[in-house]
C-alpha cells in the first residue's frame, strides 16, 4: 500500500515549495502591548506570576553562574540568556507530569517545574547531593521527580527518544505527552530526521520545540540551512507545524497549548519553531566576537523576552515596582548562599565512581575499586576530593536521592 | 624552526597540505570563518577561500558520508569531527563506509585520501562526553589507519603523512595538550611515517609504552622509577592501527617487562591487544606478566576524574610491582 495519490501530469514541473510560507505567530509587542486583533491566551495572575519568577530566576542564576565561572567556582556554564520566554512559556502550558526532553539550554523549563536553587548547585558543583552523582559537567540537570529526563551532550540524541518515550505514554493511556527542545543546529543531525518520521507514522504524542536561537556555536543559521528555517521540514513528515515569536512568552504559551491539545486528544505530533536568539555565548568556553557583531547583540537585546513580560504584567496591575525589586533582592541573595553552600560540600563517595555503570557492580568492576582504595590510601594527598572523605565517611546523606524538594 | 604549540602545529600541516595541493579540503562544525572551536583551522578560509574550507551543518554522519563521497572523487577531504566523542553518528560511514570502500569494489574505487581530524582525551574537566579515547573501536576496523600524535614535532609530520597516505586516516589529537605542549617545530614540509613507533628513552628494566598525551604521564613515571634505580624504556605507539610490532617486541626482548598504559577502559582496550601480540613474540623472555594501567571499566567521570585517570603514580606503582615481581 502506498500514501502516494498522485496525478499524471504530461510536462515537467519542479515544484518549488514556495506555496509553503510560514508566518509567525505572536501576540505580544515589546512595549507589552498587544498586538491588533490579539487576544491573550487564558492565562491566569499566579500562573502568569510563576512563569515570570522562573524567568527572572533563571536570568539571575544565569548571570551569577557566568560570574562565578570566570572567577574559577566553576568549570563550566550555559546560559540561557534570551530564550526565557521559548523554553518557560512552553513549558508552562504543559501538564507538570509530561515529560520534558531538553537539549541543555533550557534550565528555565526546569526551574518552572520547581527545581530548587540548590539542587542547581549540587549537580553544577557536582557534589554528594547531586543527583547525577558528579559524572557530567556542569549543567546537566536531571529529575525524575519533575519529569526532566537527564541530559545528555550529544546533540540530537534526545529527539527519537521523545518520539518512543511519548509513544509508550500513549500505551499507557495515562494521557500524558513529552515535550523534547533542540536547537536549529541540533535539527541538523540524523536523529531529528528519524524522530520526525517515526512520530507522525506511529501517531505519537510528541512535541518537537526547536529554538531557532540564530547559531550553532559559532556557525549561523544561514549555513545550518538553506531553507526557510526548520519549520518547512514538518510538511515532508506530514507533521503539524507552526512558528512562533519566541521572545513572546504569550504567544509561546497559547502554541503550546495547542499543540499539547493536538498530541494528547488526537495522537498528532506537533513541530514548534521558535524565532528567538541566544543573545549570550554559546557557553563559558566561547568568545562571540569572532562570529558576530555587538550591533547585531543590540538589536536584539532591545527584544528581551523577560522585559516584554513585565510590562504586560504592569498592564494587568500584576506587578509592580516594589515587587520587581523584592524579588530581584531575593533570588540574588538566594543564589548567592546556596552556591557557598554546594561548593563546600564534599565529592560523592568513592564508589560512586563504579555504581551505576550496570544495575550492580561486576566483579571486574569492585576489583578494580578496591585496588584503587588500596592506592588512594598509599597517596592520600595526590586525591584530595577522595581522600579528604574518607575520614568524613558516615557523616553525609545518602548520595543521590533525591532529597525533599525545595520549593521557590 | 619556530616554537609552537600543538594546535598550531596542526594548523601549519593544513595550511601547508593546502597550499601544496589544491584538492585538499578541510571543513566541519564551526571549522570555517571561526576557525573551529579550538581554532586549528584559523585563517585556512581566509586563505583559500570558503570553497576549500567551510562550516558543515551539524550532523557528523553527513560530513564523513560528504568526506567519503570527495575521497572517491579524488579529492583529499580533511574532515574535523568537533570532539572524538561526537564521532559515533558518523560510526557506520567510518567501519562500513571508509574502511571497506577500497576492498568491496576490488579497488576500482577507494576513499584513500580521506583524514579525519578529532580531539579525544580527558584530564580538562570534561566529563563523559567531552574526555573519551575511542581508538580501540576503530583499532577493530581492518582498513582504517589510526593514529595519534604525543608533541607539536609530531603532530605535524604526523598530520601531513595522514592526508597524503592512499589510505583513510583517523587522526586523534591529544586537546589536553593543545595548548599546553609546545615544542620546536621546523617551518618546512615533512612528513613522520605512519606505522612507526618510536623509543624516546632506552632503559633496560622495563618497557613503557603508551601514545598521545599518556606519553608525559608514562614519562614523569619514568622519572620516579629511575630515583628507585629502575631505568625504563619508554616507547611512543604513534600509530595505533597499523601498529610497529617489531619495535615493542625488540624493547621488550631487551627489558624483559612491558607496561602499557591508556586512558580508555581496560577491557578491550588496546593495551590488550598489544599484550597479546607481545606474549606470542617474547613469552619465554617475560620475567613478570604485562602490565596494563589504564581507565576503569566505567564510563568516564567528572568529580572524581582525578581517581579515575591513570596518572603517573598508578603507572609507577605498577612499574615497581612489575619489576619486583
Ligand atoms: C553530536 C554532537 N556533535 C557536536 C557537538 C558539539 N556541540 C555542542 S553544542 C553545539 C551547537 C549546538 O547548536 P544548536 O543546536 O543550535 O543549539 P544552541 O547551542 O544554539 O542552543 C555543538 C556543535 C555535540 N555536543 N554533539
Amino acid at each position: 500500500m502506498t500514501t502516494t495519490t498522485s496525478s499524471l501530469v504530461h510536462s515537467p514541473a519542479f515544484l518549488k515549495g514556495d506555496e509553503f510560507s510560514i508566518d509567525t505567530f505572536a501576540l505580544l509587542k515589546q512595549d507589552g502591548s498587544l498586538f491588533e486583533g490579539a487576544a491573550p491566551p487564558d492565562l491566569d495572575r499566579d500562573k502568569a506570576l510563576r512563569i515570570y519568577h522562573a524567568m527572572v530566576f533563571t536570568r539571575v542564576l544565569d548571570e551569577r553562574m557566568l560570574a562565578a565561572q570566570r572567577q574559577g567556582r566553576l568549570s563550566f556554564y550555559m546560559q540561557c540568556t534570551g530564550e526565557e520566554a521559548a523554553v518557560i512559556g512552553s513549558a508552562a502550558a504543559l501538564d507538570d507530569e509530561d515529560m520534558i526532553m531538553a537539549q541543555y539550554r533550557e534550565q528555565g523549563a526546569l526551574a518552572y517545574r520547581g527545581f530548587s536553587c540548590d539542587e542547581f548547585m549540587n549537580q553544577m558543583f557536582g557534589n554528594e547531593r547531586d543527583y547525577g552523582k558528579g559524572r557530567q559537567m556542569p549543567i546537566h540537570y536531571g529529575s525524575a521527580k519533575l519529569n526532566y529526563m537527564t541530559i545528555s551532550s550529544p546533540l540530537a540524541t534526545q529527539i527519537p527518544q521523545a518520539t518512543g518515550y511519548a509513544y509508550g505514554q500513549k500505551l499507557a493511556g495515562d494521557g500524558h505527552c513529552t515535550i523534547t527542545y533542540f536547537g536549529e543546529g541540533a535539527a541538523s543531525e540524523g536523529d531529528f530526521h528519524a524522530a520526525l518520521n517515526m512520530a507522525t507514522v506511529h501517531k505519537v504524542p510528541v512535541i518537537f520545540f526547536c529554538r531557532n536561537n540564530g547559531y550553532a556555536i559559532s556557525t549561523p543559521a544561514v549555513e545550518q540551512f538553506a531553507a526557510d528555517g526548520v519549520a518547512p521540514r514538518a510538511f515532508g513528515y506530514k507533521m503539524r507545524v507552526i512558528r512562533v515569536d519566541g521572545n513572546d512568552v504569550l504567544a509561546v504559551y497559547q502554541a503550546t497549548m495547542e499543540a499539547r491539545r493536538l498530541a494528547v486528544e488526537h495522537n498528532q505530533p506537533v513541530l514548534i519553531e521558535a524565532m528567538t536568539y541566544r543573545l549570550a555565548a554559546h557557553s563559558s568556553s566561547d568568545d562571540p566576537s569572532g562570529y558576530r557583531s555587538k550591533k547585531e547583540e543590540e538589536a536584539w537585546r532591545e527584544k528581551d523576552p523577560i522585559l516584554r513580560l513585565r510590562r504586560w504584567l504592569e498592564s494587568c496591575d500584576w506587578w509592580s515596582d516594589e515587587e520587581e525589586k523584592a524579588l530581584q533582592e531575593r533570588l540574588r541573595r538566594e543564589v548567592l548562599e546556596t552556591m557557598k553552600a554546594a561548593q563546600k560540600r564534599p565529592a560523592p563517595p568513592l564508589d560512586s565512581l563504579v555504581t551505576d555503570v550496570y544495575d550492580t557492580p561486576t566483579p571486574q568492576l569492585n576489583e578494580q575499586l578496591a585496588k584503587l582504595e588500596a592506592h588512594i590510601r598509599l597517596y592520600p594527598e595526590a586525591y584530595p576530593k577522595s581522600a579528604s572523605r574518607r575520614s568524613a565517611e558516615g557523616s553525609a546523606g545518602a548520595p543521590g536521592a533525591e532529597n525533599g524538594q525545595g520549593g521557590r | 624552526m619556530a616554537n609552537l604549540n600543538l594546535l598550531q602545529a596542526i594548523n601549519q600541516a593544513l595550511d601547508i597540505a593546502m597550499a601544496a595541493d589544491e584538492r585538499v579540503l578541510c571543513f566541519g562544525e564551526d571549522v570555517g570563518g571561526f576557525g573551529g572551536v579550538f581554532r586549528a583551522t584559523s585563517h585556512l578560509q581566509e586563505k583559500y577561500g570558503k570553497a576549500r574550507c567551510f562550516n558543515t551543518p551539524l550532523v557528523e554522519q553527513g560530513i564523513i558520508g560528504f568526506a567519503n563521497g570527495l575521497a572517491a572523487q579524488g579529492s583529499t577531504p580533511v574532515a574535523e569531527i568537533q570532539f572524538a566523542d561526537y564521532i559515533f553518528p558518523a560510526f557506520d560511514q567510518i567501519v562500513n563506509e571508509s574502511a571497506k570502500f577500497r576492498y568491496r569494489s576490488g579497488d576500482l574505487f577507494n576513499v584513500g585520501g580521506l583524514t579525519i581530524r578529532t580531539p579525544y582525551g580527558g584530564g580538562i574537566a570534561g566529563g563523559l562526553y567531552h574526555s573519551q579515547s575511542p581508538e580501540a573501536y576503530f583499532a577493530h576496523t581492518p582498513g582504517l589507519k589510526v593514529v595519534v600524535p604525543r608533541n607539536p614535532h609530531q603532530a605535524k609530520g604526523l598530520l601531513l603523512a595522514a592526508i597524503r597516505d592512499p589510505n583513510p586516516v583517523l587522526f586523534f589529537e591529544p586537546k589536553r595538550l593543545y595548548r599546553a605542549s609546545t615544542g620546536e617545530v621546523p617551518e618546512s614540509d615533512y612528513q613522520l611515517p605512519l606505522g612507526e613507533a618510536e623509543v624516546i628513552k632506552e632503559g633496560s628494566d622495563i618497557t613503557l609504552l603508551a601514545w598521545g598525551a599518556q606519553m608525559e604521564v608514562i614519562e614523569e613515571a619514568a622519572e620516579l622509577a629511575e630515583k628507585e634505580g629502575i631505568s625504563c624504556e619508554v616507547v611512543d605507539l604513534r600509530s595505533i592501527l597499523p601498529w610497529d610490532v617489531e619495535t615493542v617486541a625488540n624493547s621488550v626482548l631487551k627489558t624483559g617487562r612491558l607496561l602499557i598504559s591508556h586512558e580508555a577502559p581496560l577491557t578491550g582496550g588496546f593495551a590488550g591487544e598489544i599484550a597479546a601480540t607481545i606474549q606470542e613474540r617474547c613469552f619465554l623472555y617475560l620475567e613478570s606478566p604485562i602490565s596494563r594501567v589504564t581507565g576503569l571499566d566505567t564510563p568516564f567521570p567528572l568529580t572524581l576524574e582525578k581517581e579515575y585517570l591513570p596518572d603517573r603514580l598508578k603507572v609507577f606503582e605498577a612499574i615497581k610491582a612489575s619489576v619486583a615481581y
